[in-house]
């Protein structure tokens, strides 16, 4: 058997060649698998706007005392960078493409419970999108994408407000997709897909959902606290009358601890599939990685001050959060050891998808394991607001969710497109982005041991060389991400068909011509058994 | 009412039924957000208010007890007249559920009306923060905490009543061209849980902002 | 290992760059382990390489250890880092009080005896330091990484951090809070000298002392037309007041500490004492916060000096 082979031919009545033609064919769909297009074309642009805004912070940083941008440049691009990628890339990465694609096609569903629910999202979503747009046209942002007050709200003079509008209208984006998720998965399931017959990916989705469906509406009140304060030249958070800028951070940290977990359960659910597949065996502890999920999104409500230990919260609060952001590692290394162990006598293929699959889970780990050094307090206060927090959060974010997200694209790109792309150069830049990004961000866990901390784009001369490697790093990065728009670009037009399931893989969505008709299943599926029911060994 | 014609479920659905209760529990997660939304509020009051009690309680002796006891009131009874309104559009009602979905949309009307007064005189008297904040006195900096809350807090909660006044007209409208009917019904009950929850938010505000500085 | 790339120049450092060294080793084993498990997966189970693949199913007892072994560790590194952590927070008694304000963007300092620098700090080895601080705008965070601490500065709220400087030489002192397009210039030092150096190094700056400052600033604001005991106003005696309890006017007691008189100073109508009436005006925004550090030592000073100062009604 070769995978990926070709299985069939391009399905000519599907989603792409039904329903209603031209530009408004698509402005006005329903259709789940086109609103999934709709947002893939969008953050893949936000992506490409906040790699330039990287681009511009490693540039600079190449040099310890760079003035070939002024400070007030690197200090908008570093927050522009935070904004778009957290809020405009990160977050909707898999949930909206993958997951609005993929969703009702695991389930054995025709479409979302909400359909215009879902096309309303993406227009959400693209307004929250004009409005960034708009602050950078107007000259940015300055407060960083955590908009510490009182900094944003007495201090900056830079568009605080109309950032803070696109950060709250994306939010709703983020909220009507969680909803519609959490009610398709509930109600439309197809006869026989019982909860425990749910691809992981699935889980992972629905876990996801709860997450910003409870934490995104804490967010969006906060950022319009932070605007009406800003207005009315008088808020809870102004301290020069007496009020309290840490609540803001409570508030803040509320939402954006859980975002990272928005970011990174869907990763782990794209990743489950992934190896599953990859190594041709039932994924070992299915019920363990279902309950994990769950626990990491419960759990993770409960963690928020490990954000604030050296904040000024008391050292109760601190002992216990602590405590429990140890606690929520424990479902994340479940999921490494099962992701391990399903490994053990499969018969494993090393394709582009897996080794997405096998980087995530390294970068995973590598991030997953310094983030318990900022779970220990007394470490924790040396090592916050330095370099090593920015190299922690990209292994899980960049390392973590944007590895799996390609991972996903490459692996369901035949079931989205019906067309095979060139596997040696997807293992090539998948292999050279895994590089890549470790040699941009390993240097900056010891710039972060030796003290050089976040936000400074003028810095003690020693820190030079290690800044040079990032850099260096970053632009070999550069290239690894640019490659896969090249060749999946050209599978559009060159690529193979792909048939119905060149990876044989299980799963209901590979039970279906590719690209899926409008209605996603010829006839109703029925579900009989459960999911990774691998038996080619 | 004839003839019964088969019930229309949209294509994504397999029936009616799968339609209503995938509608349902999209409203109960709608709610769930809702209550997060005025969560932070609520904390941020609670927050301020541990801080700041006398200030609170000087704040809340200016608003307007009589006024807000009446809203309570109006917004209670129009409540009462959104289930009134479902359980007759759940029994085949038609004439009745019209003119009880336009008395709940009059009584929300009503509350707004009343507000818009309240917030006049509270103009009038400099409570406005960022507006108009002429208070002086010991608690007058604090006072303004409770103030900017307090306009946050009702001022999110309006919004969300001019919403529903709309809804309910637009529900009267439809029940009074016969749209729904005893196994159809499901906008009219989305509507009326949206009602109670605008209600149930104001059942919290009351008591913390006109009843708090009251006490003892 | 650690000690040889960043110096370990407080008492706090080296435990904290020994349990830094514990959670690199286990974490390094976890990390080693699992890359290592996964390559020899790859290997040996890749497509086309015979292997015995017979069986293998999901144990429970498998996930349990693996899952509570490490968890169980991992407690125990919890442990040890709040152990640490308490430590960091409850500054020993002989400890001597630095009073900083961060403002955009420099660091200020004050000695209890009235020395003021801006951007360095200079402490005597061996003599447990507290530094006790206040941002005048928005939050910063005083960062040296010698000594392996870190505190946020807020404003409108004292925050403190203690160490004890253990070798001598000049260390970085960061700003670690973004504060602005200032940030990265909200650079300084701290000097740790040895105790003669430093009492030679104070001798040379001779300033007239932080609460003979904060007596002469008690005149300048007139404070004293209201608050000397000789004054025909009826306002608190503060003389013992420092540290003693304040009944206040809506009925319940505060202690007058820091935050207190602080807050007395710029919000003098938050918390007026029981007795009497909320005439005085605030001093905010007319009054920087170096200054009201000093009018704080005086107050303190005022308890020492006083001698028969009274018990507050």
């Amino acid at each position: 058997m070769r995978i990926p082979e070709s299985t069939g031919s391009y399905a000519r009545d599907n989603y792409l060649s039904q329903g209603r033609p031209g530009l408004r064919g698509w402005l006005l769909t329903h259709d789940h698998k086109r609103v999934a297009i709709l947002y893939a074309l969008a953050i893949t642009g936000f992506f490409a706007l906040g790699a330039v805004a990287a681009a511009l912070v490693r540039l600079t940083l190449v040099q310890p005392d760079s003035q070939w941008i002024s400070p007030e440049t690197y200090d908008k691009s570093f927050t522009f960078h935070g904004i778009v990628m957290v809020w405009f890339f990160l977050i909707p990465s898999i949930p909206n493409t993958l997951g609005n694609f993929l969703l009702p096609l695991m389930i054995g569903a025709r479409d979302v419970a909400f359909p215009r629910l879902n096309l309303f999202s993406w227009y959400l979503f693209m307004l929250g999108g004009l409005f960034t747009i708009a602050t950078l046209l107007l000259g940015g942002v300055d407060t960083g994408w955590t908009f510490y007050t009182p900094f944003s709200t007495m201090f900056s003079n830079t568009h605080v407000i109309m950032a803070a509008a696109g950060v709250f209208v994306s939010g709703f984006a983020s909220i009507v997709s969680g909803m519609n998720f959490i009610v398709t998965v509930h109600t439309m399931r197809a006869p026989g897909m019982r909860w425990f017959r749910l691809p992981l990916f699935v889980w992972a989705i629905y876990a996801t959902s709860v997450v910003m469906m409870l934490a995104t509406p804490v967010l969006a009140m906060t950022l319009l606290l932070i605007a009406l304060e800003r207005l009315a030249g008088v808020g809870i958070f102004d301290p020069a009358l007496g009020g309290d800028p840490v609540l803001f951070q409570h508030f803040f940290w509320f939402y954006s601890h859980p975002a990272v977990y928005i970011m990174v359960l869907p990763a782990m659910g794209v990743t489950s599939e992934l190896i599953c597949c990859g190594v041709r065996r039932r994924v070992f502890g299915y019920r363990f990685m279902a309950w994990s999920m769950l626990g990491i999104a419960f759990i993770g409500f409960l963690v928020w001050g490990h954000h604030m230990f050296v904040a000024g919260q008391s050292m109760y609060a601190s002992i216990a959060f602590s405590l429990l952001s140890f606690a929520v590692a424990v479902p994340s290394a479940i999921k490494v050891f099962n992701w391990l162990a399903t490994m053990y006598k499969g018969v494993i293929d090393f394709h582009a998808p897996m080794l997405y699959a096998l980087g995530f889970v390294g970068l995973f780990t590598l991030g997953g394991l310094t983030g318990l050094f900022l779970a220990a307090v007394a470490l924790d206060v040396s090592l916050t607001d330095t370099y090593f927090v920015v190299a922690h959060f990209h292994y899980i974010m960049v390392g973590g969710a944007v590895m799996a997200y390609l991972g996903g694209i490459h692996f369901w790109w035949p079931k989205i497109t019906g067309r095979l792309y060139s596997e040696p150069l997807a293992r090539f830049a998948a292999i050279l982005m895994f590089v890549g990004f470790n040699v941009t961000f390993f240097p900056q866990y010891v710039l972060g041991y030796l003290g050089m901390p976040r936000r400074y784009h003028d810095y003690p001369p020693p820190f030079q060389a290690l800044n040079v490697v990032s850099s260096a790093g970053a632009a070999i990065l550069a290239v690894a991400y640019l490659l896969p728009l090249w060749y999946l670009g050209r599978s559009l037009w060159r690529g193979a068909s792909a048939g119905p399931n060149p990876w044989h893989a299980t799963g209901l969505e590979w039970t279906t011509p590719s690209p899926p008709p409008h209605d996603n299943f010829p006839e109703p599926p029925v579900v009989e058994r459960g999911p990774y029911d691998y038996r080619d060994p | 009412m004839s003839t019964p014609q088969p019930l229309a479920h949209a294509p994504q659905f397999d029936d009616p039924t799968q339609q209503r209760t995938a509608a349902v529990l999209g409203m109960w997660a709608f709610l769930v957000t809702e209550v997060l939304f005025f969560g932070v509020l609520f904390a941020g009051y609670a927050v301020c208010r541990w801080r700041f009690p006398d200030a609170f309680a000087a704040g809340s002796r200016h608003t307007d007890l009589p006024m807000g006891a009446i809203e309570t009131g109006v917004l209670l009874a129009s409540s009462c007249a959104a289930a009134l309104a479902l359980r007759d559009v759940q029994l085949g009602g038609r004439r009745a559920a019209t003119r009880l979905l336009v008395l709940t949309a009059a009584l929300g009307a009503t509350f707004l009306v009343m507000h818009g007064f309240e917030y006049t005189d509270e103009y009038r008297e400099g409570l406005v923060p960022g507006l108009r904040y002429t208070q002086d006195g010991p608690l007058a900096g604090k006072m303004e905490f409770f103030f900017y809350l307090y306009f946050a807090i009702t001022g999110l909660h309006s919004v969300h009543v001019l919403v529903g006044v709309v809804l309910m007209l637009v529900m009267a409208l439809r029940n009074a061209r016969g749209r729904f009917r005893a196994t159809y019904f499901t906008p009219v009950e989305l509507a009326a849980l949206y009602w109670h929850l605008v209600d149930i938010v104001w059942i919290f505000v009351f008591p913390l902002v006109y009843l708090v500085g009251r006490a003892g | 290992m650690s000690a040889s790339s960043l110096p370990q120049a407080s008492s706090y450092a080296p435990a904290v760059d020994h349990l830094f060294d514990a959670m690199l080793l286990l974490c390094g084993a976890v990390a080693i382990g699992v890359f290592a498990v996964m390559f020899a997966f790859c290997i040996r189970y890749r497509r086309g390489h015979a292997a015995d693949r017979e069986g293998g199913n999901t144990r429970l007892g498998v996930e349990l250890a693996w899952t509570l072994v490490p968890f169980a560790l991992f407690l125990g590194i919890f442990g040890w880092s709040i152990g640490l952590w308490a430590k960091l927070r409850t500054p020993p008694a002989d400890s001597v009080p630095v009073y900083i304000v961060a403002k955009q963007w420099m660091w200020r300092v004050q000695h209890p005896d009235g020395t003021r620098e801006i951007d360095t700090l200079h402490v005597p080895l061996g003599q447990p330091v507290r530094l006790v601080m206040i941002s005048q705008d928005v939050v910063h965070s005083f960062y040296v990484p010698a000594f392996r601490v870190k505190q946020d500065v807020l404003p409108g709220r004292y925050t403190e951090l203690w160490f004890t400087a253990t070798r001598a030489g000049r260390f970085p002192l960061f700003c670690s809070e973004y504060c602005g397009v200032g940030h990265p210039s909200m650079r300084g030092s701290v000097v740790a000298m040895a105790p003669a150096d430093y009492a030679r190094w104070l001798h040379a700056q001779s300033s007239p002392g932080l609460a003979a400052r904060g007596a002469e600033l008690f005149r300048r604001f007139g404070c004293s037309g209201c608050h000397d005991p000789g004054s025909g106003v009826h306002a608190p005696d503060l003389r013992g007041l420092y540290g003693a309890p304040v009944p206040l006017s809506d009925g319940s007691v505060v202690r007058a500490d820091d935050r207190y008189l602080h807050d007395s100073i710029v919000l003098p109508r938050s918390q007026v004492a029981a007795g009497y009436a909320p005439i005085m005006p605030s001093y905010q925004g007319r009054i920087g916060e170096e200054d009201i550090l000093a009018l704080i030592a005086y107050v303190k000073s005022l308890e020492v000096e006083g001698g028969q100062g009274h018990a507050h009604p």
